[in-house]
């Protein structure tokens, strides 16, 4: 494997409408717009619309909770579910994620437990469970930063001759920063198995996108670093899922990095601490609410005959076990030992913070 | 394994060993950077490393030093030791948010279930003529950040020595290779193995006075030194070697004996390494010292042009005079 590859890039603009295979009332695209991609089996649109449901329900307890004050702060994804769990179901157990605050809902998708999984956002440790374990990294606060260490990580497999993929997700107020072009870039440049999934929820905190950007979309600045680049409806699961099954395999043969923009909205606030009534009308919301990937998936699947009762009840009672664990786990108050302050600065251990740990033990036992 | 006979070689020279005996001995270890591949670094550190191991091994990145640093982490994280090189100080500072944010916290993010080994190269300060940004002493920048490890040899064994525990330390560490000194020569036969990270030198004994010094500065004491003999001033001369962890025992030993100390270095004085040396060595020697910790610094200014550098850095005559004026007597 090499990272000196000769091949000419033979990109070109994405379609300025974003791809989709169900449209907004539940009904299959026709063949002739679907930009070459094919609707996905039913068995693989009944998983998204599941894991969607039951990433719902417990991204919505995760917010009750933290209104209840369990939790310090909880970046909400509701209403782009169709981006997280798309992306999520399009990666193997070998590929990894780098994501974001944002992306709790794919972390708990890809079987990271609740509790260790909301540490960070409950205050407790900056970030609870193992990366490698999990095959996800940490959840990036300084926005854009994780794009390149999905591109190192991505590089690192492909010199080792491993066939994996990384997948990073970046806000489209994160796609102004100069680590999502310098991302683009290297992995362009060395061909680095790795797709960007740009979460384009037309919000940066209050900022719209019309303030981040002149671009048509987001996708056409894949054009600049040689890459391909998708415009993808991100309320349609579907869609989301076959664009990122088809960079992922992409990725995975060696033939480089995909930039993938899932058009979306931000239905809740940016955190609790935020007021959205400062920026956006509560007409937008409900405009954008009624587009629901969630709804949508559910009538194409009611149009196939394809959710039965007991489908919806074990897709209720999962969310229910996932949403009682939860809360459970929030509601034990954590052991914390601040000895754990200074055990995992450093590798190797320091005098001086064996000095200062000693020092803070003293301050407790007086 | 580079194995030579005692001669002279260049710092450049030392690094480059160093880096090829960590590139043969470890598959794992690579190095980018902006052109370290064909021309072998504008230093020529990297030299002939590409020829010799291949451009999966070394090579050339785009010229971006967030993007160098932010996918050395995701090289770390898979398993490799990425050692990436700063072309200049100060081209090192769009790579500060993946240094500070990430380089230093990720070990403690997660618990200890990440560790980065990896190695940021920056060829540091100045003495070398260098027109403007290429002569900043970023040390305190880096020294400030819990999780960082924090090095800068002032000879060519110590640079190998050092280099080769950085590369296989589980830390990341910052690698301050001092520009002024990649051409002084050392009597050395490879490999070599001086004192380890974390570990102070008393490189000139002395009985009056200490004079605690790091990479550009060590000769300049020295030299110092040499010319205090004739006027009776015995100096000790420490060598720090390693910024951060730092050398207490070393350091306080020393200070124990003569009673008075000066820091030196190049970088700006205010907020400096200097003000963090004088203050620990102040609280853990206060009653041995007969005088206060003297800073023989860099003014407060912007690096100056070629023409004026000579004004700002620290000079065997001004670190003398100073020692002279130093009132350490109660009046
Ligand atoms: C480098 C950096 N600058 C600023 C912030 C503060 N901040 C946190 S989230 C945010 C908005 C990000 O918007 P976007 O990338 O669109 O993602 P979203 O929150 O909508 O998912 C800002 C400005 C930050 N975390 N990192």
């Amino acid at each position: 494997m090499s990272l000196n590859v000769e091949t000419k890039p033979t990109v070109g603009l994405p379609d300025p409408e974003p791809l989709r295979l169900i449209d907004d009332e539940g009904r299959a695209v026709r063949s002739s717009a679907r930009q070459g991609f094919e609707l996905p089996p039913v068995a693989t649109l009944k998983e998204l619309y599941r894991r969607m449901a039951i990433a719902r329900r417990w991204d919505t307890q995760v917010t009750a909770l933290t209104r209840q004050g369990r939790l310090a702060t909880y970046p909400s994804a509701l209403g782009q579910e169709a981006c997280e769990i798309g992306t999520v179901l399009a990666m193997t157990e070998q590929d990894w994620l780098f994501p974001t605050y944002r992306d709790s809902i794919a972390l708990m998708t890809r079987g990271i437990d609740p509790g260790e999984l909301l540490q960070g956002f409950r205050g407790d440790w900056h970030s609870g469970w193992d990366p490698k374990k999990h095959r996800t990294s940490v959840q990036a606060t300084p926005l854009a930063t994780q794009a390149l260490h999905a591109v190192g990580y991505a590089t690192a497999a492909k010199l080792n001759g491993e066939r994996i993929a990384t997948v990073t997700f970046i806000g489209d107020g994160a796609s102004s920063e100069g680590d999502t072009h310098e991302a683009f870039n290297f992995a362009g440049v060395w061909q680095a198995p790795t797709v960007f999934v740009v979460q384009n929820n037309q919000f940066a905190i209050s900022v719209p996108l019309s303030k981040q950007t002149r671009a048509r979309t987001l996708a056409d600045r894949a054009i600049g670093y040689g890459i391909p680049g998708y415009y993808v409806d991100g309320n349609d699961a579907a869609a989301v899922y076959a664009v990122m099954s088809r960079a992922m395999e992409r990725a995975r043969r060696g033939d480089g990095p995909t930039i993938v923009e899932c058009l979306t909205y931000r239905v809740e606030a940016h955190t609790n601490s935020d007021d959205p009534t400062r920026y956006r009308t509560a007409d937008d919301v409900a405009i954008w609410k009624g587009k629901d990937p969630i709804e949508r998936l559910e009538r194409y699947l009611v149009s196939q005959d394809a959710l039965s009762d007991a489908d919806r009840d074990e897709i209720t009672a999962e969310g229910e076990r996932k949403a009682a664990a939860t809360r459970e786990a929030m509601s034990a108050e954590p052991v914390l030992d601040p000895m754990d302050l200074f055990a995992h600065v450093y590798v190797n251990e320091r005098p001086s913070l064996v000095e200062q740990r000693e020092f803070l033990k003293a301050e407790g036992n007086r | 394994m580079t194995t030579t006979e005692a001669k002279p070689i260049t710092m450049a020279a030392a690094l480059n060993a160093a880096l090829r005996d960590a590139i043969a001995e470890d598959p794992t270890v690579v190095v980018y950077g902006e052109d370290v591949g064909p021309l072998g670094g504008v230093f020529r550190v990297t030299d002939g490393l590409q020829a010799e191991f291949g451009e999966n091994r070394v090579w050339d990145s785009p010229l971006a030093e967030s993007g160098i640093v932010g996918t050395a982490v995701g090289m770390a994280m898979y398993g490799m030791r990425p050692v990436v090189e700063m072309q200049f100080d100060a081209f090192s500072y769009p790579a500060f948010e993946q240094i500070v944010s990430h380089v230093a916290k990720m070990h403690n993010r997660t618990k200890g279930r990440v560790a980065l080994p990896m190695v940021i190269r920056i060829p540091a300060s100045g003495g070398i003529g260098g027109v403007e940004h290429h002569s900043d002493s970023s040390e305190a920048y880096w020294t400030h950040t819990p999780g960082l490890t924090v090095v800068m040899p002032s000879n060519p064994a110590d640079a190998y020595s050092l280099m080769r525990e950085a590369i296989r330390s589980d830390d990341p560490v910052i690698f301050m290779e001092p520009k002024s000194r990649y051409w002084s020569k050392q009597e050395v036969a490879l490999p070599v193995t001086t004192e380890p990270i974390g570990t102070a030198k008393v490189v000139r004994e002395g009985t009056d006075v200490t004079l605690i010094a790091y990479g550009p500065t060590v000769a300049t004491a020295l030299e110092t030194a040499e010319m205090a003999e004739a006027e009776e001033l015995s100096i000790e001369v420490i060598d720090l070697r390693s910024l951060s962890p730092f050398d207490d025992a070393t350091v306080g030993a020393s200070v124990r004996k003569t009673s008075r100390a000066a820091v030196i270095h190049e970088a700006a004085q205010f907020g400096g390494f200097g003000a963090e040396v004088a203050a620990r060595v102040t609280e853990r020697e206060f009653y041995h010292l007969a005088a206060p910790i003297l800073r023989i610094t860099g003014f407060d200014i912007p690096y100056p042009s070629p023409k004026l550098e000579e004004y700002y850095l620290p000079t065997p005559e001004r670190i003398l005079n100073a020692l002279a004026t130093w009132e350490w007597e109660l009046p």
